[in-house]
Parts: C-alpha cells; sequence; structure tokens
C-alpha cells in the first residue's frame, strides 16, 4: 500500500519546462544557422550574443529569485544606472575628476560602491514589501523611478566618463582563453545564483514562500527576513550589473536602461518561473534570458527587419505564460 | 486519573468588545484522542490558537506536563511538542512531499556543505517515506509537487508532517471537512495511530459520528466555556448535541 517511489530521470526531464525552452532555442538557432551559416555558426557571432547578454542575465538571476517569491522587481534597471553613476563618480572623486589613468584600487573602490548603491536600493524595495505589505509592484515602480532620477540628480543628467582603462579593458572587453572576462562573470554569478536556488535552505524557503506565505509562515520561517533578503539579493546584483555595464562601455550611461527591467522579467517567464510565486529555476532563466537575444541577433544576420524581435518575444512570452496558468488550473482542480 | 498533560483553566479572551473566551477550560491526557466540540462561535478556534501559541490569552493559566507556561508563540509550543494541523491545509503546493514535511526544518548536509546551507535532500526523502509509511499513508510519487496529489493525500501530508514533529500533543483543527469517505477514514486512522504512539491528539470536529468514533473523551465548549465532559463510549449524538446547544448542562464542568 504504501509505495514510495521517485519518478525516473526520463519522466522527469520531459516533465520539466527547462527541456522545452530549452529546445525552443536551439531550434532558433537551428533555423538562423541554416539560413546563414556562414554568419551565425561563427566565434564572433557567439562571443558578441553572449557578451551583450551578460549585463542582463546578471539582473535576470536576481529576478528569478524574486519572481520565486511571488514578487516582482520593476527598479533593476534604474539601479543599475544608480549604481553606475556613484560608482564611476566615487572613482572620478579619488582621483582628482578623473579616473581613466587610476588603478585596480580605484576599480575595486568603484566595484564596492556599486554593490553598495544596489544593495541600498534592495534593501529599501525590501523593507517596504515585507515590512509595510504594500505589493512589490508598486513598491518597485516607486524605486524605478526614485532610483533613476537620483542618478540624474547626482550626475546633472549626464553620462558619467572617466572609467578607469584597467576596468574597461580587463573586464570590459578583456579575454581569458577566448571567452570575453565580462561572460565569465555573469556565468560565474549564474552559477552560484543556480546553485543556491536549487541544493540550499535559502532557495527552499524562497520557494516555500512563493508557493503560500501563510504555510512558510506556520512552519516557522522567517519570511519578513527572508523576503528583505531577496529583494537585497536583487538589488545587489542589479548594482554588479551597473558596475558590468561600466567596464563595458566604458561611461556610466543614464539612458537605455528603461526597459531592462521588463527585459529581465520576460526572460525569467520565458524561462518558466511562475509569476504565481513557488516554481522555477536560474537554468530556466539562462535560457529565457537568450531567447530574445538570439531573436534579435538572427533577425539582424538574416536581414529580417529587427523591429519584428519585440513582436516575437511577445508572442512567445504570452504563449508561456497562458501554458503555465494553464498547467496550474488544471492541478488545482483535482 | 493520571495527571493531565495539557491543563488550560479559565482561559479569558477579548477580541475588541467581544469576548471569545470566558474563563474556558481544557484537559488533554498523554495516549487518547480528546475531541473538541461546540457550535460555530463557541471558542473553539480562539481556545487552540491560545492553546498553540498563536494568540495569549488575557487570563487564565496554562499548565504542560504538570508545569505551569506561557506560549508567547507558535515556535515555543512547538518547543514543547505542540503542533498544529490547520483547517487550510497550510502546506506549500509546488513543493514535493518531503520538502514540505520538513519545511522550516530543512535537513543539511554534514560537513562543509552543510554549513553553507546545502540541504540534504536524499535523507529527507528517506526519511519521509519512513515517516509516511509509518503512518499508513500512500504516496505514490515523493518528489511530485503536493498540489497535484488529492485532497485527501495533501490532507495527509498535512497530518504527517505535524505529527511526525509532534512530540506531544497535535491540535487537529477540522482535519478531515474537506475529504471524501475513504480519505476521512485514513485520516481517522492515522489519528488513532499517533494515539497509539502515546501522543495526545485534541480533535476539533463537526461531525458527531466521526466524533464518537474515534474519540476517547470529548469536552464541549459553548460561548466561550466548557460545559460539558464526556467518555466518548458511554455518550450518544443526542447527548453532545444537547450539550452544544445548551440543552444539558453539568454542574462540575
Amino acid at each position: 500500500m504504501t509505495d514510495v517511489r521517485g519518478r525516473s530521470w526520463r519522466q522527469r526531464l520531459f516533465g520539466a519546462n527547462t527541456l522545452w525552452i530549452g529546445l525552443v532555442l536551439l531550434a532558433l538557432i537551428a533555423v538562423f544557422g541554416a539560413i546563414r551559416p556562414d554568419a551565425v555558426l561563427t566565434t564572433f557571432t557567439l562571443q558578441t550574443t553572449l557578451v551583450e547578454t551578460s549585463v542582463l542575465l546578471v539582473l535576470s538571476v536576481g529576478m528569478t529569485y524574486v519572481i520565486i517569491t511571488a514578487g516582482i522587481d520593476l527598479s533593476v534597471g534604474s539601479v543599475l544606472v544608480f549604481s553606475g553613476v556613484t560608482s564611476a563618480m566615487a572613482m572620478n572623486a579619488v582621483n582628482d575628476g578623473n579616473a581613466t589613468g587610476a588603478g585596480w584600487g580605484t576599480v575595486l573602490f568603484g566595484l564596492l560602491v556599486a554593490l553598495l548603491s544596489g544593495a541600498a536600493w534592495g534593501l529599501l524595495n525590501g523593507l517596504l514589501v515585507a515590512w509595510t505589505r504594500i505589493p512589490p509592484l508598486i513598491v518597485t515602480l516607486g524605486s524605478f523611478g526614485a532610483a533613476l532620477g537620483a542618478g540624474q540628480l547626482l550626475s546633472n543628467g549626464s553620462n558619467v566618463s572617466g572609467v578607469p582603462e584597467v576596468l574597461a579593458d580587463g573586464l570590459g572587453t578583456g579575454t581569458w582563453f577566448g571567452v570575453p572576462n565580462l561572460v565569465l562573470l555573469a556565468a560565474a554569478v549564474t552559477a552560484v545564483g543556480a546553485l543556491v536556488l536549487a541544493t540550499t535552505r535559502f532557495g527552499r524557503h524562497t520557494y516555500a514562500i512563493g508557493s503560500n506565505e501563510e504555510a512558510a509562515r506556520r512552519a516557522g520561517i522567517g519570511v519578513t527576513g527572508h523576503l528583505v533578503r531577496v529583494y537585497l539579493l536583487a538589488g545587489v546584483l542589479a548594482g554588479l550589473a551597473g558596475f558590468m555595464a561600466l567596464a563595458y562601455f566604458r561611461v556610466a550611461s543614464i539612458t537605455g536602461h528603461d526597459t531592462d527591467n521588463l527585459n529581465a522579467i520576460a526572460g525569467v517567464v520565458l524561462g518558466g518561473t511562475s509569476l504565481f510565486g513557488g516554481a522555477g529555476s536560474v537554468v530556466g532563466t539562462v535560457l529565457g534570458v537568450f531567447i530574445p537575444a538570439v531573436l534579435r541577433k538572427g533577425f539582424v544576420i538574416v536581414g529580417v527587419n529587427v523591429y519584428w524581435q519585440p513582436i516575437a518575444v511577445a508572442i512567445v512570452l504570452v504563449a508561456a505564460v497562458w501554458f503555465d496558468q494553464s498547467r496550474r488550473k488544471a492541478r488545482n482542480q483535482r | 486519573m493520571a495527571e493531565p498533560l495539557l491543563d488550560a483553566r479559565d482561559l479569558v479572551k477579548n477580541y475588541g468588545g467581544v469576548q471569545a473566551l470566558r474563563g474556558a477550560s481544557f484537559t488533554a491526557h498523554e495516549g487518547e484522542v480528546v475531541s473538541l466540540i461546540g457550535d460555530n462561535g463557541a471558542g473553539k478556534s480562539t481556545l487552540v490558537k491560545c492553546l498553540s501559541g498563536v494568540e495569549q490569552p488575557d487570563a487564565g493559566t496554562i499548565a504542560f506536563a504538570g508545569r505551569e507556561v506561557a506560549l508567547p508563540s507558535p515556535t515555543s509550543a512547538r518547543a514543547l511538542g505542540i503542533e498544529t494541523v490547520y483547517q487550510d491545509l497550510a502546506v506549500a503546493p509546488d513543493l514535493d512531499p518531503a520538502a514540505n514535511l520538513f519545511l522550516g526544518r530543512e535537513l543539511r548536509r554534514a560537513g562543509p556543505l552543510g554549513w553553507l546551507g546545502v540541504l540534504d535532500k536524499k535523507e529527507m526523502r528517506r526519511r519521509a517515506a519512513a515517516a509516511f509509511h509509518e503512518l499508513g499513508v500512500s504516496i505514490q510519487d515523493v518528489d511530485v509537487p503536493i498540489g497535484a496529489l488529492s485532497g485527501g493525500q495533501r490532507q495527509s501530508v498535512a497530518v504527517a508532517r505535524s505529527v511526525v514533529w509532534a512530540g506531544r500533543l497535535v491540535f487537529m483543527d477540522e482535519p478531515t471537512a474537506a475529504l471524501g469517505v475513504v480519505q476521512r477514514e485514513r485520516v481517522l486512522d492515522v489519528i488513532r495511530r499517533v494515539r497509539d504512539r502515546g501522543l495526545a491528539v485534541v480533535l476539533i470536529s463537526h461531525n458527531m459520528p466521526e466524533v464518537l468514533a474515534v474519540s476517547d473523551r470529548v469536552e464541549v465548549l459553548r460561548l466561550g466555556r466548557r460545559v460539558a465532559r464526556f467518555t466518548a463510549a458511554d455518550t450518544t449524538v443526542e447527548e453532545l448535541v444537547g450539550a452544544m446547544t445548551g440543552a444539558l448542562s453539568q454542574e462540575d464542568a
């Protein structure tokens, strides 16, 4: 009567959303590759696609945690801008106004400032969400505007230049055995994020809170503190992303990050993480982030008007959420 | 009779102007199932909340294992070996049965990985399977989300979770309310097994035949006070209903 067993690896594999998203991604690459094998399947295309996606990937790892708690963080793009501005200005400030020629000490200081700036916004988001119970959509919509405004106030509304050469050449455009350093950093962050989510108590509690907050509370999980830490994590990663963007573009840019938040959310949701909370994975997010990136790159290479890309992403996104919703409905009807 | 495990006396609890408990008393012994019954609004839920640390009574005393205790939080009740099964299935539907069983009490790996918070999923799954087996809970898959299980299985997991962790006493608030006949019988079986392990089980239920079928004793609450106590074997549904509605009362309750 008590026949307790696990599912076979085959059942698990085919039951997982991640597999299907991976197949969609492979299919996209195959289609573009078949049309222009000479241009698509090259090291250069691979490198540029990876580099251009690194910053978004780091944002999306934090976003995955937030969405699994059934929350949302609209502020990540603005926090990225704010952290880039404070970091660049701080590095300039300790180098008489221009850090271009500064050394690694300055770079480390700049990194610290970027991380702390991100942490401050993340902490604010987390405290407001967890303590006041204001919906995360509203809290982070507020900090989305406020962080960008604060960044513009600090920089007088213009980009901040003076990024150290060693940072731009090292992290920004440097490579290690052919792999861009920016990609390596993003991959490391992603790997740690994936492991923590999948194997640790912190990850387990993240899922539990998103699945049933009241159950988590009654089980003795410190829900309030955990939520603060999750938004803090998203903020710190946005700070790191700001530093990475700084290294790559050699300037702390005010513009161009208005839709980072939506791109990150789209990647996370495409990757099979449920907006209702409780389910998802960082591995899925990696695949989900690359689907829009591959579409964009592919459209450029095969000569499709690139404005088709957001439309294509939109269709896939809505389909993905619809799929998730009907699956849940079917399950809960039992 | 032996010294009671739980002995609450003259508990008072006010919510604003509403008196939910007006000097309610309650007793539970080890190795017995005692049912707490009463009409809607009699104060059953409030009493259980006070006894499981969710709410604090305004007046009255609670003695546990012969010692007077304060229960400022559910955690403090849990530390005494008191667990609660909630009416509304406090489980995480996206997690598997083993994860739900160990929710908030996850086992970590030995050594440095454990210090980093890495879970010992294999051991949790093994222990969960053993616990389900021991309680006669039949779960086909230990690694599917609990939301994909039937209502009865979900409730069985919720019951099993409390029982596994309860050292001394389990409150069960309408554990069979949403279940079919067969599933209900399964849960009642689990309740009997728990009692036979020497725990005290407090069952809150509206189903009188069920109360008489599984309980050793019955205590009746009416308007925030204990109005009657029965030995289940010597009473009838009519007597219980009489006590609940006020048609019958006992002087010494």
